[in-house]
């Protein structure tokens, strides 16, 4: 029964958001989007289980004197911080949770984003090195395309533009498109493996 | 092919038990509900002689009858060639060097005794990779308790969390270890994905783990995750459908699983019948969209615009 009721609540519910897809009636809709409310409260209670599994985790750490222990202590101090301060003084603009989300975790989280452009330089090195025939080929529509987005390469060529967008929008979009339809139908058809329990194992045991 | 059928029948008769019967086509049953609420509008009396069947509130959206159409195609094809598979029917399936090679990362990881490192992605489960990312998890999880690797799994929804400890526990218990599971790596880092990403980051640079599997959805934060695991070394294995992360992948990763070779991955290990079968499936319904496009194609070059428009989601 561990298993079948969840398969029997995924097939009756999942059938019904397929179906809610084509139905505009209003009986129909409004039950969908009373279903998508409580999958947003089902959500909210799962971050106690996050908070759970951190502060499980990071205190055993600091209790065993585990590898890396110290690095545990900033972790659950933060947590505990924002989370008292939160509660305490509120989340809205300009209280003392919001300040620390604008001025503390906002620039760090534009750091990490900011080392895209670096590791970006570093994995273009290695895509661009020609050592085979199909890595020329990269290589070369790489700088049309580069050159062809930019003025200087205008000025260079008056062509260049126009062959980037033709690269862009007809083999580029080709391929693309090709991958887009067959994950698509992958997505699909794994939805339809969910709905009818052929697919199980994200249930866990019995 | 039972219990399927159960699992239909069951859904049928709860949502019909539910919703009552479907009117027809107009949906303007005398006494639905709907028909109440129209009557009592303060325009009615203007509007009743000429108001037409179509005001009403209606059943089936005729503007999305095209992709309904299709989608009952679809399943048609998956139910069937699911049916052939369960016959015996040989169903052959291509190589994906990318999924072959998860056994013999999971084995590299094992000699050098560290461990694998699994991040599902930075979805929620309402994210269909996100659930697939945890069935391909739970055949990770066989293969290392086999070989009793560690598993790390780094997770950035909470919501992802009792799933992933629940199907890695599951993947050692089928394995016949269920000691070796270690909820304590199961971890859970953060919501936010530049967090998770340096916590990620940093797991890779502390602990290297020698193989990392990066099966799920992912964004911007790929290419980081990606190139810092090429900096420690590891044999690196991604898999996504967000076709706009696949070249990071492609460039910083050993092998990269592209759109629908992801969502192959337990049909492939498995070799399950049933699963086979629904590759089948969208494999047969490739063929029909791409004799769809060809018609088209050729239709549209002779000025005949009815079947592209028919096919056009409003």
């Amino acid at each position: 029964m561990k298993r079948e009721v969840p398969l029997i609540i995924t097939a009756v519910f999942g059938s019904f958001m397929v179906i809610e897809y084509f139905v505009p009636h209003p009986t129909v809709t409004s039950f969908g989007e009373m279903l998508q409310q409580w999958a947003i409260i089902v959500v909210a209670f799962a971050y106690v289980l996050g908070v759970a599994n951190i502060v499980r985790i990071n205190g055993e750490k600091i209790s065993r004197r585990s590898k890396d222990w110290p690095y545990a202590f900033p972790l659950l101090a933060g947590l505990a911080f924002m989370l008292t301060v939160g509660v305490v003084f509120g989340v809205g603009n300009g209280t003392l949770f919001n300040d620390f989300y604008l001025y503390a975790y906002a620039p760090m989280s534009g750091t990490m984003f900011s080392l895209l452009a670096f590791f970006i330089a570093s994995a273009a090195f290695r895509a661009f090195r020609i050592r085979t025939v199909e890595a020329g080929l990269l290589a070369v529509a790489a700088i049309i395309v580069m050159l062809g987005r930019v003025p200087v390469g205008a000025e260079m060529w008056d062509k260049l533009p126009v062959i980037s967008d033709w690269i862009m929008n007809a083999p580029q979009m080709a391929a693309k498109r090709a991958i887009l339809i067959g994950a698509a139908l992958g997505a699909i058809s794994t939805g339809l493996k969910v709905i009818l329990g052929i697919e199980r194992n994200y249930l866990g045991g019995d | 092919m039972n219990r399927v059928r159960f699992l239909f029948i069951i859904a049928a008769i709860l949502l019909f038990a539910g919703f009552g019967p479907i009117p027809c086509v107009s949906g303007a049953e005398p006494d639905s509900p709907s028909e109440v609420t129209l009557a009592d509008t303060p325009h009615e009396e203007e509007t009743s002689t000429a108001a037409p069947a179509s005001q009403a509130p209606r059943w089936i959206d005729p503007d999305r009858i095209n992709l309904m159409v299709i989608l009952g195609l679809f399943f048609f094809l998956v139910l069937l060639f699911i049916r052939k598979a369960v016959k015996g029917s040989p169903l052959y399936v291509r190589r994906i060097s990318g999924l072959g090679a998860i056994e013999e990362a999971i084995g590299r990881a094992t000699e050098m005794g560290k461990a694998v490192l699994y991040v599902p992605g930075i979805d929620d489960v309402n994210n269909i990779q996100t659930i697939y990312s945890m069935v391909i998890l739970g055949s990770v999880a066989k293969i290392v308790a086999k070989y009793e690797t560690p598993l790390i799994v780094p997770v950035c929804k909470a919501f992802v969390v009792p799933l992933a400890e629940e199907t890695v526990k599951q993947g050692y218990l089928d394995a016949g270890h269920p000691d070796a599971y270690n909820p304590d790596n199961i971890r859970y880092l953060s919501d936010e994905q530049f967090a998770f990403t340096a916590g990620v980051d940093g797991i890779m640079l502390r602990e290297k783990p020698a193989a990392n599997l990066f099966l799920g959805s992912f964004f911007a934060e790929s290419l980081i995750l990606a190139e810092t695991g090429f900096s420690t070394g590891a044999i690196q294995i991604a898999g996504t459908a967000n076709i706009h992360q696949l070249p990071f992948f492609v460039v910083a990763c050993d092998y990269t699983l592209i759109g629908e070779e992801f969502f192959a991955a337990t049909a492939y290990l498995s070799d399950e019948p049933k699963l086979v079968g629904t590759l089948k499936g969208s494999d047969w319904m490739k063929v029909f969209l791409i004799a769809a496009l060809i018609v088209g194609v050729i239709l549209e070059t002779f000025g005949v615009t009815a079947f592209t428009e028919w096919l056009t989601v409003q």
